[in-house]
């Protein structure tokens, strides 16, 4: 009993801390549907700040409370919602999920860039001594004496916030017009508007609460798990799992959960040291909650009344995609009869990243699911190959159909569910992937280890020179690039779009999407899992470092970043990636001192994310403008110049200057919008609320 | 027996009670207009029936089956088809591809193996809007859109069309082009069950009309009934009258 105690005590310290981080994030789910992926992480940057103000300036610690919570949150929260997440509630789900893992990916960078980890500043230590440290019973340890164990100030401080917290949340919901407001502007905001309510003040308001408890959450924590920009920013992840447990909208419900959570997580780890399973298990326990709670969640409506129209990269004839993929190859023959070696594997990275945002141009671009997993199914790629020591195609073939069949196990329990839910799964995959299988010495790489692979042979030629393998590693981006654009051409990449485009319109046509969807997360982690086989047999050895969770958010974003709806795009995103740790250990002089570029990549994708969000073809989209543009200045001066050919047609293979073939998707850039209508993705209501 | 029966459906969304105790029904070969003023939880009542909505108390019966709990797209294989109030066209796709979806869809696996190639344009023929075929579907006029949305219902052959105001952004002629199609439609033997504000088109085509308000069916009868019936009337007065009520700018 006496240990149950001891246990039960640091649980509901955690748990205290768990729900205030929850309460935040379900404030601003329930008043502005945006999931803020990024709480944890700005809770982290808060905690820095705090940091700095009281350490590294020297100022008062209640003042500098007072600032970060008050202050500083709030205004960062009014800014964010002003600026960044405004109306994204009624864009597509996945547009507010990139939006908000770039805040996170952003933040993480800044703190880096910021705070650096190698900065060597003796007067001021990288530590927050923990609140109200007393030595009360003069027994040498902190705290007081309670049923034999101890409770320290600290704990006590933050289960009496979180009582605060949630009394002071009860009030303003239930007691206050604002806070009627805030919970009536997710359910109705148009009707809201109608009675006079103003539904952007309670969103700013709720975003303004819920960075002043991301910072709470933060400070709270920050001096038991240390100033760690990882660290503190994944125990958010157990506050999603009791968000989950009040269904994203019940705050008492988050509090029981949450409390639940940090008394399970606490005993887990206290009974752990008798049971060698339990405690390999244990770092995985909340995400296997959070898995649970999401594949218990009710089945979600279909909704109605989105913005549509999100793709619009052009679709190639067979014979341009021929000539590209021929060019590539080409282009990668020249270079890997040249390139040194260290080239040679930057070339053959990137083309590893390109396969895997080419799964994310399926799973993404085309169907619109987000997957904040897609690393950790190229290391069960990468895994299956090492582990079967079959270095050919049959290992190859083995290594994609595992991933394959983890991709469907994933989607599988959340048949029922899409979007935030979907995504959500995946991030409890990464996690237990990360903290548990490919830890594992058995089923894994080993805790910090790395397991020895032989490159590939086909038909018994081995690829041995790198120069060989990258070049294959080439081949197989152009295939699956080849293979991506046919998918798009047929049945199945229509059926794709429009699922997109409006899921509502799909099932009231009849589409069983739920198997669709199954089938389509099988294939865009199988193509994942053959890029991480692929990368292994290049390295010659892979690792669990090669696909911890945090790596699959830039990876997501710089495809987003470059066109998440085109092959092009993932290319360019492919090598944007391989490019992305060359240029973060650059420094640059600035203003006669070198700084570190580290951090500072992060923040541009984070940023660039943020921004290209809510046109997901990207950069790669101004590419094909300006092509078009070029072809069209061609043709003309072509034609001007060969006066005696009648008709244009004829100049050239057809092809090659007509790019539009699947019904002139290509064509936005010269569609005016027709004179008696509006266009449809920017249809207001007539009359009906959002979601009527 | 009815093709579609509504049956004491009740739908709240929080505090407010958008459909209250509705019971309405429509028949093959039919043609049923839903009216009432803004608001009154026409487009809820289309969502309960196409299953986008669960009642919160009631039963939807089609075809002599209750689909209360049938998924959307069963129902929609089982022979409904639905168009959208606030569209629904599959914006990054075209015209002629957003039906060749639906017709892939509606063929199934046989879709997947073989796609359609016929067809197509013959649908968009009918609705009238071939010329658009090519364009994409977020870049047509609005009224065109909710053509294309009819086109694409009218490739899975329903037994049942649910259309929510599919004159709107349409022009006089095309209105009068759109009243023939749908009795052509009917006379083929699809029931058509139609929320509409056009006053003109409804009372000129619906062999029936229901009329909700506040989410109870409040008078039923046929056009020259609806036009004198007082309690209609009065829901209407304030809107504007009942007979010249076109539809409010969109
Ligand atoms: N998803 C929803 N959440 C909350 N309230 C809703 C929702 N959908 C509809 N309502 C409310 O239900 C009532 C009925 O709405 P509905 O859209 O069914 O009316 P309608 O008859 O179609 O009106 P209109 O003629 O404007 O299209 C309205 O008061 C509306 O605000
Ligand atoms: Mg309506």
């Amino acid at each position: 009993m006496d240990t149950f105690i001891a246990f039960l005590i640091p649980g509901l310290f955690t748990g205290a801390a768990y729900a205030i981080a929850a309460s935040g994030l379900v404030l601003t789910y329930t008043t502005t549907r945006v999931f803020n992926i990024a709480h944890g992480a700005f809770g982290m940057v808060l905690s820095f700040v705090f940091w700095d103000l009281t350490i590294r300036q020297g100022l008062n610690v209640v003042l500098s409370l007072f600032l970060v919570l008050f202050v500083i949150a709030p205004l960062i929260g009014f800014i964010m919602q002003r600026l960044i997440t405004r109306g994204l509630g009624n864009a597509p789900v996945g547009v507010s999920l990139v939006v908000t893992v770039g805040m996170f990916v952003g933040l993480i960078g800044f703190a880096q860039q910021y705070w650096p980890e190698d900065r060597i500043e003796p007067e001021a230590p990288r530590f927050v001594p923990p609140f109200w440290l007393t030595f009360a019973d003069g027994d040498g340890v902190p705290g007081w004496q309670v049923a034999g164990t101890s409770i320290t100030g600290l704990q006590l401080i933050t289960i009496l916030s979180s009582i605060v917290v949630a009394v002071g949340l009860y009030l303003l919901l239930n007691k206050t017009r604002i806070g009627t407001a805030m919970r009536a502007s997710v359910d109705n905001p148009e009707l809201l508007r109608l009675f006079g309510g103003k539904p952007d003040n309670a969103a700013a308001l709720a975003w303004m609460i819920g960075m002043s408890l991301a910072a709470l959450t933060g400070i709270l924590l920050v001096s038991v798990v240390g100033l760690d920009y990882f660290g503190l920013t994944l125990l958010v992840v157990n506050a999603y799992a009791a968000a989950m447990v009040g269904r994203l909208k019940s705050l008492p419900m988050t509090f029981a959960g949450a409390m639940g959570i940090g008394v399970f997580e606490s005993l887990a780890i206290g009974y752990s040291t008798d049971s060698p399973l339990l405690s390999t298990v244990r770092p995985a326990i909340v995400p296997i909650f959070l898995f649970a709670v999401i594949v218990l969640a009710p089945q979600a409506q279909l909704r109605i009344g989105q913005v549509k129209g999100m793709v619009s990269a052009p679709v190639p004839s067979i014979p341009r995609m021929g000539i590209a993929g021929a060019a590539t190859l080409l282009v990668a023959a020249l270079f890997v009869t040249t390139a040194s070696d260290v080239r040679l594997l930057q070339l053959g990275t990137a083309a590893t990243y390109a396969i895997v945002m080419l799964s994310l141009v399926l799973l993404t671009g085309y169907g619109g699911h987000v997957s904040l997993a897609q690393l950790s199914f190229a290391g069960v790629g990468a895994l299956t190959y090492a582990k079967l020591d079959e270095p050919n195609l049959s290992g190859l073939v083995m290594a994609t159909l595992v991933a394959a069949g983890v991709g469907a196990l994933v989607a599988l329990p959340v048949l029922r569910l899409t979007g935030l839910y979907l995504a959500l799964a995946t991030l409890a995959f990464a996690v237990i992937m990360e903290k548990v299988v490919f830890k594992s010495p058995d089923l894994g790489f080993g805790s910090g280890g790395a397991v020895e692979v032989e490159r590939l042979s086909i038909l018994g030629y081995r690829f041995e020179s790198t120069g060989a393998y990258v070049f294959l590693m080439v081949a197989f981006m152009v295939a699956i690039g080849m293979g991506v654009l046919v998918v798009r051409r047929g049945v199945v990449g229509r059926m794709l779009i429009a699922m997109r485009d409006s899921p509502a319109a799909c099932g009231t046509l009849g589409l069983d999407m739920r198997w669709f969807r199954v089938g389509l997360f099988a294939s865009s982690a199988g193509i994942a899992g053959l890029a991480g086989a692929l990368v292994a047999g290049l390295r010659r050895l892979t690792g669990e470092a090669d696909f911890i969770f945090f790596n699959s958010l830039p990876l997501l974003l710089l495809a987003v970043v470059f066109g998440i709806t085109s092959v092009t795009g993932a290319v360019l995103g492919g090598v944007g990636l391989m490019l992305l740790p060359v240029l973060q250990a650059e420094t640059v002089n600035v203003l006669g001192s070198d700084v570190k570029l580290g951090g500072l990549m992060f923040m541009v994708i984070g940023i660039g994310a943020v921004l290209a969000a809510r046109d997901p073809n990207g950069l790669s989209n101004y590419l094909f403008r300006f092509g078009r543009f070029l072809e069209r200045r061609l043709r003309a001066r072509i034609v001007a110049g060969l006066p005696q050919l009648t008709t244009p047609d004829g100049l050239a293979a057809d092809g090659l200057t007509d790019g539009r073939t699947d019904g002139g998707a290509d064509e936005t850039a010269v569609h005016e919008p027709a004179p008696t209508g509006v266009p449809l993705g920017k249809v207001v209501s007539d009359g009906a609320p959002a979601r009527g | 027996m009815p093709l579609l029966e509504v049956d004491d459906v009740v739908v709240q969304f929080g505090g407010v009670t958008a459909v209250n105790h509705a019971s309405f029904e429509a028949e093959a070969g039919r043609i049923t207009g839903l009216i009432g003023p803004n608001g009154a939880g026409k487009t809820t009542c289309f969502n309960v029936i196409s299953g986008l909505q669960r009642p919160t108390k009631g039963a939807v019966r089609f075809n002599g089956r209750t689909v209360t709990r049938t998924p959307v797209h069963r129902r929609s294989r089982q022979g409904m088809g639905r168009t959208f109030q606030r569209l629904e066209a599959f914006g990054s796709l075209s015209v002629r591809d957003n039906v060749r979806v639906a017709l892939d869809i509606h063929r199934g696996f046989r879709g997947i193996i073989k796609p359609s190639a016929s067809d197509i344009d013959g649908l968009l023929e009918r609705v009238g809007i071939r010329s658009y075929a090519d364009d994409r579907a977020d870049a047509i006029p609005t009224g065109t859109a909710r053509l294309l949305e009819l086109a694409r219902c009218l490739a899975g052959a329903p037994k049942l069309l649910l259309l929510d105001e599919p004159s709107s952004g349409l022009d006089e002629t095309e209105t009068d082009d759109f009243g023939d199609l749908l009795e052509d439609l009917a006379a083929e033997g699809m029931g058509i069950l139609m929320v509409e504000h056009d006053m003109d088109l409804v009372m000129n085509v619906c062999d029936t009309i229901r009329v909700l308000d506040f989410g109870e069916v409040i008078a039923v009868g046929d056009p020259s009934m609806i036009r004198s019936d007082p309690k209609v009337q009065k829901a209407y007065l304030g809107y504007s009258d009942v007979d010249v009520d076109k539809e409010p700018v969109a």
